[in-house]
């Protein structure tokens, strides 16, 4: 599975990996929906940590799309949440 | 549905509407080659930009420094002739000019991961670009529109996605860069106003070292005219003016002790 760091580049995540990414992942999108900057952050570094951990580096001339798109390391809830159009900054 | 699955959906859902656009797709392709390029010189730009940048803010540390030595020599020659409150103030201003120095230097530290981040976008940007012109001669040379249309999807959905993402990092780098260029800017015209020179007494000049200049004169005027009445006979003894205290004793406590060293020849 492709996953996609922003603003970092792509990795190879093998499949078995995925179970745990959705977990941290649910974490920081309560985190997101809560606006708890803290439990933000500290589930953001877990599962980027995670997907370098258990990913191998996607070679730069590959055009393959991502399956999954994570936030940059250092964004916030606020650009997470432009991110996804909820204030509706960004057009679908 | 889980938050990467959705961010992922929202940038395709920009490839796909991009693509709808476009009457014949491989007209797409050249179009999509176009923009690439524009990117590209873009990122760099936004590298450079970041670069002077960082470059501005060193240069700034360096001049901060500098005047942190100055104080710092100040202070040591206030000691030496026994002025503590005037080295004391030397020291005040300098530790004034060591918070402004560990600002500069998260910022710097800050520009130089945004640089270097930009730098590697660019790089993945221009291989996937090369790599992106390859599928695009192919394409149009051996596949009719009907059967090019699968095969352009997937070359430019991958394109499109890391387009998204590196110009998301171009504008994220001239965000931060605006915002630390603003505080340079303040740092600057403090640095050319001189505040800085007198970090803790605004409009007195640099009050330091006229009075170390006044003190030291005056010192060179006694030391000289001790030497005088010492006769050529042999090096100058020390000035009885601090008092009987022995050798080591001032060697002990030499910041305490004027410093006669200078005046003799």
């Amino acid at each position: 599975m492709i996953v996609r760091i922003l603003t970092e580049g792509q990795w190879d995540v093998p499949d078995e990996h995925v179970d745990a990414l959705n977990e941290i992942d649910s974490s920081v999108e309560r985190a997101v929906d809560t606006a708890d900057e803290g439990a933000f952050r500290d589930g953001l570094t877990r599962l980027l940590d995670a997907v370098r951990r258990a990913g191998e580096r996607v070679p730069d001339d590959s055009l393959r799309d991502s399956d999954l798109i994570l936030p940059p390391a250092d964004a916030t809830v606020e650009e997470v949440r432009e991110l996804l159009g909820e204030d509706g900054l960004i057009p679908g | 549905m889980s938050l990467m699955k959705r961010i992922s959906m929202i940038f395709r859902a920009k490839a796909d509407k991009a693509l709808d656009r476009a009457e014949d797709p491989r007209e797409t392709l050249d179009y999509s080659y176009k923009r690439q390029l524009e990117l590209l010189t873009k990122v760099r730009r936004g590298v450079a930009d970041v670069a002077t940048s960082r470059k501005r803010v060193e240069l700034q540390v360096a001049q901060l420094n500098q005047q942190a030595d100055k104080l710092t020599q100040q202070a040591q020659k206030a000691l030496s002739v026994g002025r503590e409150d005037l080295a004391r103030e030397a020291l005040t201003r300098k530790s004034a000019l060591s918070g402004q120095l560990g600002d500069l230097e998260q910022q710097r530290a800050q520009l130089q991961g945004e640089e270097e981040k930009l730098t590697l976008a660019s790089q993945r940007l221009q291989a996937k670009v090369e790599s992106f012109r390859t599928q695009k001669e192919t394409i149009k040379a051996q596949y009719t529109a009907a059967e090019a249309q699968t095969r352009i999807n997937e070359a430019f959905s991958g394109i499109s996605e890391e387009m998204g993402d590196v110009g998301m990092a171009v504008q994220r780098a001239e965000d931060k860069t605006a915002q630390m260029q603003a505080r340079a800017g303040a740092i600057d015209e403090l640095i050319a106003s001189g505040a800085l020179d007198d970090a803790s007494s605004l409009n007195r000049g640099d009050d330091i070292s006229r009075e170390l200049d006044a003190l030291s004169s005056v010192s060179d005027v006694e030391s000289e005219l001790a030497a005088l009445k010492a006769g050529t006979a042999g090096a100058a003894p020390a000035l009885g003016a601090s008092g009987a205290g022995s050798p080591t004793q001032v060697e002990a406590t030499p910041a305490a002790e004027p410093r006669q060293e200078e005046g003799r020849p």
